[in-house]
């Protein structure tokens, strides 16, 4: 039998390639490792996760059941408010956005600066806007609802621009030709052909901000999260474990719901 | 001229589901208590602390943001390095397609899907609460988030490999071990690489967060800061760990863009 064999290219350039390459790779993971200190478990740390699983196994059931407004059904159902408003806010806001970084509704030179400002929305993280629109409407849901509008303009944007930008343009040059000004155009061509891709995209941002709502509340814009962190802080277990398996049921139904949806749509 | 005639559609059900979407979004304004007209009103509160933060930044204090922002990255690199190790074996035994045994990729999916529904955020403060306040919180949280992000994008590319290739070698009589290396992994490798790169932007973000639960990095820096009231010293925070964000996304999205 006729044995087959690959020829491995082994020229040196292409060796001392591969030395830079991996070679690089594992020096810059032994360096970020070298300045990770472990200083050891904490002291406390048996018992922490003692009870931590204590809470597991019998949690708070009473916060549960507590209707009220310091209950734990408000905050989630306040999460997921803060959840959808801010997608729809963003949404509402991306579509322009995509449009001024689409090259094929705007040219080439307004789309790269639409798109730069699209990159530098994506970049500032939620957190600070939460922060800077506390100062703005005070400390509560209304703040998450902005910080999760603006950030998301960050991602749907690009998204949407993407969606725009591989349509069809037959449907908008037929309009075009018929006379039909740029409003018309914008409604009757281009937002009809690509809202099926625009609106899964927004469920996806959801599902993505439902999780960025429960932590919002770590710097008091809302939500689940400020509840969760004050039971993380005075160790209250049982509490903070009812919370997080809550959480947990609550995002993967949305997720299961929403995934549904986007599989329907295109 | 003829008329071309339309005859309409039947709309009822678009518009009931239209309607409903409306309604679940005006509830959930109300429900949060958002009103427009307040946020417009106050907007020069906002105008203020911009212009206390941005107008000028204190960068006297720019050579004390570096030392935090160093550590950011270096938990950025361990996290997504521990992440990205464990989620190859795992992605593997998820796949549907090559172990065949629904008894352990269905299981195995369902435990990667409670783990990615915990927010980072709430994974350090956890862990903080355990391992104390530093950066080795934050990095198990980000491995734990990354590992959960990496490994579903994995087994769903392992699904959609080109199944030729396993083929061949089944019928050579290759064992799973030989499908493995021979045919599965030089197809998802350069994707596998592609979405450590991602997870890799993906952490460097949460890392700069995290240290405001106390996991260390820049979120630390910022949260005194923040809590101190030094608002000026915020602002150089932001614009330099802004920045150091922009050039690592366009390095790595580049990088990605060769890769697949």
């Amino acid at each position: 039998m006729e044995k087959i064999t690959v020829e491995k290219n082994t020229s040196p350039a292409q060796i001392i390639y591969r030395v830079i390459n991996y070679g690089g790779l594992v020096l810059v993971i032994i360096w970020g490792m070298l300045g990770i200190p472990y200083k050891g478990v904490m002291a406390t740390a048996q018992g922490t996760i003692n009870s931590l699983l204590r809470g597991i196994i019998n949690p708070d059931m009473g916060y549960m059941t507590n209707m009220t407004i310091d209950g734990l059904p408000y905050a989630i159902v306040e999460t997921i408010a803060i959840a959808i408003s801010g997608t729809f806010v963003s949404a509402v806001i991306s579509i322009p956005f995509a449009l001024l970084a689409s090259q094929n509704i705007v040219g080439k030179r307004v789309s790269v600066a639409g798109k730069f400002i699209i990159t530098l929305i994506r970049t500032f993280p939620e957190l600070i806007l939460a922060l800077i629109f506390i100062s703005v409407v005070g400390p509560g849901a209304p703040a998450g609802i902005l910080a999760l509008g603006i950030h998301s303009i960050g991602m749907l944007g690009k998204l949407f621009s993407e969606a725009i930008e591989s349509m069809d343009m037959g449907v908008k040059e037929a309009l075009e030709s018929c006379g039909g000004s740029s409003p018309e155009v914008l409604f009757r061509a281009v937002l009809p052909q690509v809202s099926p891709e625009l609106i899964s995209y927004t469920m996806y941002r959801f599902e993505i901000n439902m999780r960025a709502a429960s932590t919002l509340g770590l710097v008091g814009a809302g939500g689940i999260g400020a509840p969760l962190i004050f039971a993380i802080r005075t160790r209250a277990w049982p509490r903070a474990m009812i919370i997080v398996m809550v959480l947990i049921v609550t995002v993967s139904i949305i997720d299961m719901i929403s995934s549904r949806i986007r599989k329907r749509l295109v | 001229m003829d008329k071309i005639i339309v005859p309409r559609p039947n709309h009822l059900k678009r518009n009931i589901v239209i309607l409903a979407v409306v309604a679940l979004i005006l509830g959930s304004a109300i429900f949060a208590g958002f009103n427009p007209v307040t946020v417009i009103r106050n907007f020069s509160k906002g105008r203020r602390l911009l212009g206390r933060m941005f107008l000028p930044p204190d960068w006297s204090y720019a050579p004390k943001v570096i030392p935090p922002l160093i550590e950011t990255l270096r938990m950025a690199i361990v996290g997504t390095f521990w992440g990205a190790l464990i989620a190859l074996p795992v992605a593997v035994l998820a796949a549907s397609n090559f172990l065949n045994n629904p008894w352990i990729s269905k299981p195995v999916r369902l435990i990667l899907n409670i783990f990615r529904t915990i927010p980072a955020m709430v994974l350090a403060s956890l862990f903080v609460a355990v391992f104390g306040i530093g950066p080795f919180s934050g990095v198990i949280a980000l491995s734990i988030f990354t590992f959960g992000l990496i490994s579903k994008l994995t087994y769903e590319s392992i699904e959609s490999i080109d199944f030729g290739q396993v083929e061949a070698l089944m019928s050579l009589g290759a064992n799973k071990l030989n499908i493995l290396r021979y045919a599965i992994m030089p197809q998802i490798l350069p994707q596998f690489m592609s979405y450590t790169l991602y997870g890799f932007e993906v952490n460097v973000r949460s890392a700069a967060v995290l240290g405001y639960v106390g996991a260390g990095g820049i979120g630390q820096t910022f949260e005194h800061n923040l809590a101190w009231r030094n608002f000026d010293r915020v602002g150089v925070i932001i614009v330099i760990s802004f920045l150091v964000v922009l050039v690592i996304d366009f390095v790595s999205s580049n990088i990605r863009k060769r890769l697949v």
